[in-house]
């Protein structure tokens, strides 16, 4: 029992390492697509409101209040928000099922006897993306104005003063949001179960259910607690290993 | 032989017009102090001069190149991102609170920018930074964090930081404002003795009498608009505007 469920924990150990993988910088990306301030339909805010007298003024405001309405648009950021939205107003176990049998359902391709597992990582990676781009979110957004401004005097370049200057004093500050989120990933693993991913979970139920004793779950949630117990040692060697400096 | 040249500088936030056609230029080796009450446009003049904000009309020029300069309109028109890089390097600014970066040593936050941004060698970049901490006094804290100094410290650090890049004017935006008064001394020193080399700088302050005795030139602004300039004892001791007998008045009063 104990050795297939190790075998089933080398799975869950997959795809946190997967996820982690790819999650970290998709959810940089995010972070940046969620700031976006990119406006291609500024230049139709333009002129004066028509005043309420004039001639034919009735239909002459309402396009221009629309034209204002569209030219504060920023696309980018609307999508991008509405990603976050959704990854997380649903369960990811039922975001997991729409990335499982979707592409078969809703598109009608035929996917292979493998792609179990990668819709278990495209799943979790799209989801946690979005929970790490607001943890970096909220990191960059507590830079003071003037670390940009004393890296903008001395000339650096613009990717220059986000990765050598604010990068890694954003990385300090959300650490313990990063640490929090990744000991829920430890957990969150077992939700592949949802599309029957031989995890450390769904093979617990399954010998639970077969051999009708409790023992498999107490077994994985001892796993389970010592993974998350070196994930908060390794956390808090980085955390450490940041602190010379505040 | 001019270094800095603003001309009919104008700046407005929203509805509110800051910088109203300012204009003044600085020449080499010349140490010019800008004063008047908060609110007088003055750090937005320096920020405007440091490009971290953009005039609305009026030219800047640097030992002259235009940073900036006025269409036919009065509209400032920017020079192209790759000049403004070069133009960024004829100077240095001072900040008030700083800005050091807190996750370098005192020495990388001197040697990082020479080396990442005018791509210098790290030898030579290393031995002149040292340099500069010896002069500032601080040669035994290369090593140290911003936040195990003090703050006077700090900003000789950044002051050291400033120079590394060695430019040709230095700006100083109240650069004792937030210091306790004990530690004032030793960054107006430091100002001193770089005054004393016949180092071109603008230098935006509280400090009346510091800046009566350091500088070369006096601008007294208020309101958005140069009142006064010229020779700064004769202003400070025989001030012929009222707003800035006003002004000088409430401080010598406080």
């Amino acid at each position: 029992m104990i050795t297939t469920l190790a075998g089933g924990l080398l799975k869950s150990t997959a795809i946190f390492g997967l996820t982690l993988l790819g999650a970290l910088p998709l959810g940089l990306l995010v972070a940046f697509g969620r700031m976006s301030n990119w406006m291609p339909f500024r230049r139709l805010a333009r002129g004066a409101l028509p005043a309420a007298g004039e001639r034919s003024g009735f239909w002459r405001r309402l396009v221009f209040r629309v034209r204002h309405a569209l030219a504060g648009f920023k696309p980018v950021q609307a999508l991008v928000r509405l990603y976050i939205s959704i990854m997380r107003g649903t369960p990811l176990m039922l975001q997991l099922m729409v990335v499982y049998f979707g592409p078969n359902l809703l598109l009608g391709i035929s996917t292979g006897p493998n792609y179990r597992f990668t819709a278990v990582i495209v799943g979790f990676v799209l989801n946690y993306a979005a929970y790490f781009a607001e943890i970096y979110r909220s990191g960059i957004e507590s830079m003071s104005a003037g670390q940009y401004e004393a890296a903008a005097v001395l000339g650096y370049g613009k990717s220059q003063t986000f990765f050598k200057i604010i990068l890694p004093q954003v990385m300090k500050r959300i650490l313990p949001s990063v640490t929090n989120e990744v000991v829920t990933l430890v957990k969150d693993t077992s939700l592949a179960f949802a599309i029957s991913y031989s995890e450390m979970f769904t093979l617990a139920k399954k010998i639970a259910s077969s051999q009708a004793t409790l023992m498999p779950f107490v077994i994985a949630g001892i796993f389970y607690y010592i993974f998350n117990f070196l994930v908060a040692f390794i956390m808090e060697r980085f955390e450490k290993k940041m602190s010379y400096y505040r | 032989m001019k270094l800095l040249e603003i001309n009919n500088c104008r700046k407005s936030f929203g509805e509110l017009e800051v910088l109203k056609d300012i204009s003044l230029s600085v020449d080499r080796g010349q140490v010019v102090s800008v004063i008047g009450p908060s609110g007088s446009g003055k750090s937005t003049l320096l920020r405007c001069a440091t490009l971290l904000e953009t005039m609305d009309g009026g030219d800047l020029i640097y030992h002259g190149r235009y940073a900036a300069r006025s269409d036919s309109e009065g509209n400032s028109i920017y020079a192209p991102a790759k000049e403004l890089r070069q133009i960024r390097s004829l100077f240095g600014l001072v900040f008030q609170n700083f800005n050091l970066f807190p996750h370098y040593s005192v020495l990388k936050n001197l040697t990082d920018a020479p080396c990442a941004v005018q791509k210098r060698n790290y030898e030579q970049v290393r031995e002149e930074a040292m340099e500069l901490l010896r002069k500032m006094g601080l040669e035994d804290k290369a090593d140290a964090y911003p936040y195990q100094l003090s703050g006077g410290q700090q900003q000789r650090v950044s002051i050291a930081r400033a120079l590394a890049m060695k430019p040709e004017i230095l700006f100083f935006d109240e650069p004792t404002s937030a210091l306790d008064p004990e530690l004032t001394g030793e960054i107006l020193k430091v100002i001193r003795g770089l005054a004393s080399e016949h180092m071109t700088m603008v230098i935006v302050t509280h400090e009346m009498m510091f800046a009566r005795d350091v500088s070369d030139y006096l601008i007294f602004m208020d309101g958005g608009v140069i009142v006064e300039q010229g020779d700064p004892k004769s202003i400070i001791n025989h001030p012929t505007q009222e707003r800035t007998k006003a002004f000088l008045n409430r401080l010598l009063n406080q």
